[in-house]
């Protein structure tokens, strides 16, 4: 173990799986929310396309990392895009979800004071939503990382995945618990940070609900 | 600061026409087909002018102030502000709504939520925040534009509510009982309150009540309605003089009778 984590190999591999998760994870956030907006106001474009998003998101996110790698290769590229697949429909879901629940009487208070588009987007329907944003993004996340191993563990030869299923068909045992050891550590450092933010953002609705449950 | 000083004692008679309603009917549209909710109102309301919409519940109160605000579209007959066809919010008009524990931003302070209208008013940044202060203040919520709705009780929910308005400085305030969930002793003040805003800013108010007294007490005309579909029953002339005042206006032999007056037409139209 010693050996592995002194080799700057290993820095790479760890560089190299930390860039493709948070480029996925970032891309597929921005996607998410911005499609979920779309389609969570205008009814007519959900309707159309809420059966091809249920039935994408059904399928479970690993079984298309072999779609991608026999459609695109074995490049990045093709982890980055399936670890974006994987996580976008979380966010998307939950985004559409949140927009829809929007509340009737700030919707009107919003009208009354003539607010302007980006006022309601920003200071009403953003905000009011991002409870469930939030919570699709901590599903996208995990979701994302399953994908980011699987697809390295697919045919490639840079990643903590990969080296750690190098280890494991070379038999050099030390090394795959090292690489193991390290996911479990990288994945709870993943959502520990993205738990952080969540708080953050979402003080006052962790606060009210505290206030809520006290009532 | 602009002061205009309307004369306390002129009659609002001679002023001109602000909020105008004319034959209005309103229908909502059900999965059970068109049910009818406000039959036929007519009024108007003077600049300057105080009127309090009064009537059993269930009459079509809400549904009106919705359809004033241009958030429900009229089905016939129409409503004008400064001549204008009101055929969505207008730019005129502020309205605190009746579901007081629902129409304040969570995720925004007490005083963010008071500031947010104004930001597209394009005001110099000291005015807004003199205006979120004053109407803060003018309410008794002062000490509380650091806290968040979530933090208040449902009659300081309502007073923030009624501070965004005013700091909003709409020509026309409309309110849906907004004084229903305070004490007596806020409810006095915010009722002076009403009374001074429009002194100050030659506001033209028109407040939905279930409190008679109240209705008298405010007014310059008390509009009842009544029946099922809505009409007016009557429109109550109040001229007492001006400034009122909480013990002496409300002691005045004929505060007595127009409260029984009302009270009278109220059961009637129940
Ligand atoms: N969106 C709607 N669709 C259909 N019917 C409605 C709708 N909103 C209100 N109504 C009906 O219209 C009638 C009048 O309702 P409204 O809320 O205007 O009464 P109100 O006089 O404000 O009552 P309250 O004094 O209890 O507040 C009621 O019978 C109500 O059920
Ligand atoms: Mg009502």
């Amino acid at each position: 173990m010693w050996q592995l984590t002194q080799t700057s190999e290993f820095l790479i591999d760890i560089g190299s799986s930390l860039a493709n998760l948070v480029a996925s994870f970032v891309i597929a956030s921005f996607l998410g929310v911005l499609l979920g907006l779309v389609l969570g106001t205008m009814r007519f474009l959900s309707w159309l396309l809420e059966p091809a998003i249920h039935f994408f998101r059904a399928i479970p996110p690993v079984a298309l990392v072999p779609i991608f790698v026999s459609l695109l290769g074995f490049g990045n590229e093709t982890r980055i895009l399936a670890i974006t697949v994987a996580a976008l429909f979380p966010v998307l879901i939950s985004t559409i979800d949140g927009v829809r629940a929007n509340d009737e009487t700030l919707d009107m208070v919003s009208k009354v004071y003539r607010l302007t588009w980006s006022e309601r987007l920003f200071q009403v329907t953003l905000p009011a939503a991002a409870p469930r944003i939030l919570s699709g993004m901590q599903v996208s996340l995990i979701a994302a990382f399953v994908v980011m191993i699987a697809s390295e563990m697919l045919g490639s030869s840079t990643g903590l995945g990969a080296k750690t299923l190098l280890a494991q068909q070379t038999f050099a045992i030390a090394d795959m618990w090292a690489g193991i050891i390290l996911l479990g550590i990288f994945g709870y450092l993943a959502t520990f940070l993205f738990d952080l933010f969540r708080r953050r953002i979402l003080r006052w609705y962790i606060a009210a609900q505290q206030q809520e449950r006290q009532l | 600061m602009t002061h205009i000083h309307t004369s306390t004692t002129a009659p609002v008679i001679d002023r001109p026409v602000r909020l105008e309603v004319s034959a209005l009917k309103k229908s909502y549209t059900t999965k059970k087909g068109d049910v009818p909710v406000i039959e036929d109102l007519t009024f108007d309301l003077r600049q300057g002018e105080i009127a309090c919409i009064v009537g059993p519940s269930g009459i079509g109160k809400t549904t009106l102030l919705k359809c004033l605000a241009g958030l429900q579209p009229i089905t016939s007959g129409q409503a004008m502000i400064d001549g204008n066809v009101i055929d969505g919010p207008p730019e005129e008009l502020a309205l605190v709504f009746q579901e007081y524990t629902r129409s304040l931003m969570p995720w925004l302070s007490v005083e963010h939520n008071v500031k947010l209208p104004l930001k597209h008013l394009h005001l110099p940044a000291e005015e807004r925040r003199q205006r979120v202060t004053s109407s803060l203040e003018a309410v008794g919520m002062g000490d509380a534009a650091q806290k968040y709705p979530w933090q208040l009780s449902g009659g300081m929910q309502q007073r923030v509510a009624i501070a965004r308005a005013v700091a909003y400085r709409p020509e026309v305030l409309i309110m849906d009982e907004p004084f229903a969930s305070v004490d007596a002793q806020t409810r006095f003040e915010l009722e002076d309150l009403c009374l001074r805003i429009r002194e100050q800013f030659d506001m033209t108010i028109l407040v939905v009540t279930h409190d008679i007294d109240e209705s008298v007490y405010l007014s310059n005309r008390v509009i009842v309605l009544g029946q099922r579909p809505a009409k007016v029953t009557e429109i109550i002339t109040v001229d007492f003089e001006q400034p009122r005042d909480q013990l002496t206006t409300r002691a005045l032999p004929q505060f007595a009778e127009l409260r029984s007056k009302v009270f009278e037409l109220i059961r009637k139209a129940g």
